[in-house]
């Protein structure tokens, strides 16, 4: 499962500071030094993880603290408490306040946009929502056909228009969405690179074009380190309202989770738990940081 | 920024510039302590950094792609790290040099697979033996091994669907693929690759081990390397698991994969 390897070594960490009656400065500063490598071999962005621990560490050597009846105790919590608010501490939902709701998927080659638009479809279809998938990718071989047969498998109409200019494709579909009575429109654009800065405008555009609701970023959650460089610059290009996780149903440590919600701030709305077109849930900040800390 | 004394700092620095391009917490200590122990006569940290640059580049076996003819190359790999995009970067590269390349679409589950491989295999002028969405991915290699047969094909490449190294069906089912072609195809090379992508952390020594374990790869292609990230847990499996790099992606263009270069690597880790 996703995120048992840092568990599994928060809570020997842990155990070991239990082991001890009083705690020594020495004896905290040696159990975040610990804590430190779990996060960095984890994938924890470095930046974000200096941060963290000089955060833990300040509040953990405070008096109350030291001077406790239960130091470790106090110092595990403190620890907990500070993971946990790096994941948000509340469910965020998309926004439905518009008479339409548009939603952007945007994101690095390969990080499941597409699978992904056609899951979402079929949850919020689920709820009762009658959703338009649009296929704003005319760049990857195939990604329009991909998009369509994904389209079939959940039941949705996808919105075409060949290899024409996305912004062009996604003002037309919103269109097409009033006309047809959708009251959801899904984007699934191309993959690019944070870098690339014509793909970036391109994105700019759409967004400008047709005001979403919502522009989710969609996150592998084996990202390494650069999961940070990305999801900042796709913020400030587009300011993003939410993240997307995707691949949580492999044994990732999902370090690019708690490092891309840190550096963005933005809400993790929803997570990929496989690929069937099923696997999309709810995310729940509480119970995932209940989960990473085997509470 | 580095021309300057080497202190305690100095090998910090060095430190996180590993951790943040995903060489990974244990072998950065490792190559840091190798570092400290190599460098007592060094004063510049400049020179240092050569030294640590070099440590990296011994890591990596120095082998040439070499194939023997025919070949049957078995991509492998983690959902959407770039299979089916390199397929045809390679194909293009060996029908540049001369040999006839066939490809497989055993990628039968992912939508669409199918097309965008074929539309690869028209960009480069080469074959796709193909069967429908949904078919049994044995029965396409199995097809595409006879036509290369009949057709004298120098080259075989087959996709695969992108699975996770811990679904344990789906690495079953990349086993069999592997038997397929030693059983139905024994005078050929059988060459197995593992696509990772570059911005993986670390994430991908793991695949590597439980791809290995299935397939036995021989070597490695990273891609992506286009963008920011760096790679670095290539460094890990090296020295781990001691497979080479044969193939770097840098871009989603037909000529955007080279041979590897360790020199060309960790440079750019320092840059
Ligand atoms: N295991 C697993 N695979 C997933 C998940 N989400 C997507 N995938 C797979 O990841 C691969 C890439 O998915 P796509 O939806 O094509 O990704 P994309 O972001 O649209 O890719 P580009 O359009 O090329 O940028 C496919 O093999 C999907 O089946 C997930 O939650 N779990
Ligand atoms: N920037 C960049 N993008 C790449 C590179 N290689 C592949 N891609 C892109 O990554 C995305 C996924 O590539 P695919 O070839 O479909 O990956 P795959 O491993 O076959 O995916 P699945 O079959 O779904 O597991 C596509 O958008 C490619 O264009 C590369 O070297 N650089
Ligand atoms: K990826
Ligand atoms: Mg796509
Ligand atoms: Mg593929």
């Amino acid at each position: 499962m996703a995120f048992e390897s840092l568990t599994q070594k928060l809570n020997d960490i842990f155990k070991k500071l239990r082991g001890k009656g009083k705690l020594s400065e020495a004896d905290v500063k040696q159990a975040m030094k610990e804590v430190r490598l779990a996060l960095l071999e984890a994938d924890v962005n470095f930046k974000v993880v200096k941060d963290l621990i000089s955060k833990i560490t300040e509040r953990a050597i405070g008096q109350e603290v030291m001077e406790s009846l239960t130091p470790a105790q106090q110092v595990i919590k403190i620890v907990n408490e500070e993971l946990t608010s790096l994941m948000g501490s509340t469910q965020s939902k998309v926004d439905f306040s518009k008479e339409i709701t548009i939603i952007m998927l945007v994101g690095l080659q390969g990080s499941g946009k597409t699978t992904t638009a056609g899951k979402l479809g079929k949850l919020l279809s689920k709820n009762g929502k009658k959703p338009l998938l649009v296929a704003a990718d005319i760049y990857r071989p195939a990604a329009i056909t991909q998009l369509k047969i994904v389209g079939e498998k959940v039941g949705l109409p996808v919105f075409t228009m060949g290899q024409q200019d996305p912004v062009d494709i996604s003002k037309a579909s919103v269109d097409y969405a009033k006309k047809h009575n959708h009251d959801v429109v899904i984007i699934d654009t191309a993959g690019r690179l944070h870098v690339d800065d014509d793909l970036m405008n391109e994105l700019v555009n759409i967004s400008h074009a047709v005001d979403p609701s919502e522009i989710l970023l969609v996150v592998d959650s084996m990202t390494g380190q650069d999961a940070v460089n990305v999801a900042e610059e796709f913020n400030n290009r587009l300011q993003l309202t939410g993240l997307i996780l995707t691949k949580l149903d492999g044994d990732s440590r999902g370090g690019a989770a708690l490092s891309v919600k840190a550096v963005t701030g933005c809400p993790i709305k929803y997570v990929g738990m496989g690929e069937k077109l099923d696997d999309l849930e709810i995310f729940h900040p509480e119970r995932m940081a209940s989960r990473i800390l085997g509470m | 920024k580095f021309n300057k004394k080497i202190d305690e700092k100095t090998f910090e620095e060095l430190e996180e510039l590993l951790i943040s391009a995903d060489v990974g917490v244990s072998t950065t200590q490792m190559l840091i302590e190798k570092l400290k122990e190599n460098s007592k006569k060094i004063t510049a940290a400049e020179e240092l950094k050569s030294v640590l640059k070099e440590e990296i580049i011994d890591l990596f076996p120095k082998e040439n792609i070499s194939l023997t003819y025919p070949t049957v190359m078995l991509i492998v790999g983690v959902n959407g790290v770039g299979k089916t995009t390199s397929i045809g970067k390679l194909a293009n590269i060996y029908k540049n040099q001369g040999k006839k390349v066939i490809l497989a679409a055993a990628d039968t589950f992912r939508a669409a697979a199918i097309d965008q491989l074929e539309i690869w295999g028209q960009r480069v002028g080469v074959d796709v033996i193909k069967h429908q969405e949904g078919a049994d991915p044995a029965s396409v290699l199995f097809d595409a091994l006879q036509a290369g047969k009949a057709r004298k094909a120098d080259l075989i490449i087959c996709d695969t669907a992108g699975r996770l190294h811990t679904k344990k069906n789906l690495m079953e089912e990349l086993k069999k693929l592997y038997r397929v072609c030693q059983k139905e195809y024994p005078q050929a090379n059988v060459v197995s690759l593992i696509v990772l992508d570059a911005t993986t952390g670390q994430n991908a020594l793991i695949q590597a081990k439980m791809f290995k374990e299935a397939v036995d790869f021989s070597g490695i292609i990273l891609t992506k390397l286009d963008g920011t990230a760096k790679g670095g847990i290539v460094i890990a499996i090296a020295s781990e698991l001691g497979i080479p790099v044969w193939y770097i992606g840098i871009g989603e263009g037909i000529n955007d994969l080279h041979e590897f270069n360790s020199q060309d690597f960790v440079d750019a880790i320092f840059a």
